[in-house]
């Protein structure tokens, strides 16, 4: 035997072959549990940066400079640091704070504010984009403040910018396996798992991949149809 | 909001609508310069005048779109932008501006309607969240409304499918909705193919005919200034040049700057 051929067989993977279709269909009821918690997290985490984002775009319009300029602050910060930072401080850093969350909900905090301040964003352009004559309107019919955002700006804000707010969804759920980082067993991490208890990284890394393309692509393709319709409305 | 330096005098007891000495600048580009107008109650105001003198931001203060530099504009023996103060007159808060905006609607020349909204809700939109009517009731006056601008069979339909006159006749019957005191025209033919021009002129002389609504109209429709207003005024340069019966003004009108103004409009038409 040559040196190699030894190399070879004591680094082969137990089973002979490279990929092992076997062990690949038995990781993947478990993989598959651990993607629910990827999609749960990416769930929770979009309705906070959905709904935080809304309210971040309307604070920063606001006519009081005590609340529009932290606003600003707080989301220029929050953008100019990196997420991973974010989520060590709410899960690591805030017990020292008497602030104890589970790693979970930590997760999904960090997450959904993360992302509140870039669909702040896409919120600002889409209301921005609605005609000035529209404000005009609403005054002239004497709407209220408050019934000229939900009735006449909102519903005409919101859905040109469904695609963007989409995109940014997407986007979460790809940085989700960060959450691993914070003890959250999402699919990366349940991987990452088996890998080291059986020195098998090819499969579950492989399966993580897929399963993270097959809900990621469709949801693209939707986005993208959706785009194309608003366009041509 | 204007400062309240001026001194204050009560309104005037016969006009409906008057501005005192109002002025509105931009910086130091004066639009509106110690304007002084009034218009009784049911009178027909066409204004007329060179684009960039300032028309729209007249209307645009009286819709309270925008606030004076300075001056007071009195609706109905109120100050628009003000509250009275024992003798002072202070600037007026949300609640005011509200209450006093219930007097008046407009009608823009880009229409401003509500895209995402049919035809039928266009018009009962502030009825219901406004005046608090109920639904049912209404659409029922809207449809009233929309069969007087000849738009009964476009309730159902989105704003985007009408044509610029049907959107403008929508506009004009959303304005009517709240039963203003005085409506506002801000050149509503403009933006028209000149085809359409006639079915909106005819539904605001209809409007006109009915009688007792004051109309402030701008314009550039000579003929129909003519036919409808009981005063027009020439407005150059933020100032009423000359204001006075259609008929002295468009056949003898005293300011050189009118005459010259009216030969090159007749001129084009
Ligand atoms: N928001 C604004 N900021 C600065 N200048 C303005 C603004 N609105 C109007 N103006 C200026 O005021 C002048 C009068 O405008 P406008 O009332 O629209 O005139 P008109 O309706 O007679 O054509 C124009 O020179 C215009 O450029
Ligand atoms: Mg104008």
């Amino acid at each position: 035997m040559t040196h190699a051929q030894v190399l070879a067989q004591t680094t082969a993977p137990p089973g002979g072959t490279v990929w092992d279709w076997g062990f690949a269909l038995e990781i993947l009821p478990e993989l598959l549990r651990a993607l629910v918690v990827t999609v749960q997290a990416t769930v929770v985490a979009s309705v906070l940066a959905l709904s935080l984002g809304l309210a971040l775009a309307l604070l920063r319009r606001s006519k009081t400079v005590a609340i529009r300029l932290p606003v600003a602050g707080f989301i220029e910060f929050i953008r100019s640091t990196p997420l991973l930072v974010h989520l060590f401080f709410l899960f690591y850093a805030l017990p020292r704070l008497g602030i104890t969350l589970g790693a979970f909900t930590a997760g999904v905090i960090g997450l959904g504010v993360h992302y509140a301040t870039y669909t702040s964003e896409v919120y600002r352009a889409g209301i921005e984009g609605v005609a000035k004559g529209q404000w005009e309107a609403a005054t002239a019919v004497n709407l209220s403040p408050r019934r000229t955002w939900t009735g006449v700006i909102l519903p005409q804000a919101i859905p040109a910018v469904l695609p963007s707010l989409g995109n940014y969804i997407v986007a979460m759920f790809k940085e989700t396996p960060l959450l691993f980082a914070i003890t959250v067993i999402e699919v990366l991490g349940a991987a990452r798992i088996i890998g080291t208890q059986s020195f098998r990284y090819l499969e579950a890394f492989t399966l993580v991949g897929l399963l993270f393309f097959l809900v990621s692509y469709p949801s693209v393709l939707l986005l993208r149809r959706l785009e194309a319709r608003l366009a041509t409305k | 909001m204007p400062p309240s330096s001026h001194t204050p005098r009560s309104a005037p007891s016969d006009a409906l609508v008057s501005f005192d000495n109002v002025t509105k600048r931009y910086g130091d580009l004066v639009v509106l310069d110690e304007l002084q107008i009034d218009v009784a109650p049911g009178e027909k105001v066409a204004i007329i005048g060179p684009s960039g003198s300032g028309k729209s931001t007249l209307l645009r203060l009286l819709m309270t779109l925008e606030p004076p530099t300075d001056g007071v504009i009195w609706v109905d023996g109120e100050p628009l932008w003000h509250l009275r103060k024992g003798d002072a007159l202070v600037p007026a808060n949300d609640k005011h501006l509200h209450q006093m905006r219930m007097k008046i609607g407009m009608v823009f020349q880009s229409f401003n309607l509500f895209p995402h909204m049919t035809v039928l809700r266009n018009v009962t939109e502030a009825p219901i969240h406004v005046l608090g009517m109920k639904k049912a009731e209404a659409e029922a006056e809207a449809r009233e409304l929309l069969q007087m601008v000849g738009l009964e069979d476009k309730i159902g339909a989105y704003p985007g499918q009408l044509s610029g006159g049907q959107q403008q006749r929508v506009g004009i019957a959303r304005a009517l909705a709240l039963q203003p005191k005085v409506m506002l025209f801000d050149e509503p033919t403009s933006a028209l193919d000149p085809e359409l021009v006639g079915e909106v002129l005819g539904v605001i002389r209809q409007l006109a005919q009915q009688g007792n609504i004051t109309m402030l109209l701008v314009t550039h429709e000579m003929r129909f200034a003519r036919e409808i207003a009981d005063r027009v005024a020439f407005f150059d340069k933020g100032k009423i040049v000359e204001a006075g019966p259609p008929e002295e003004i468009f056949t003898e009108p005293k300011q050189e700057r009118t005459r010259k103004f009216l030969k090159a409009v007749l001129e084009a038409g």
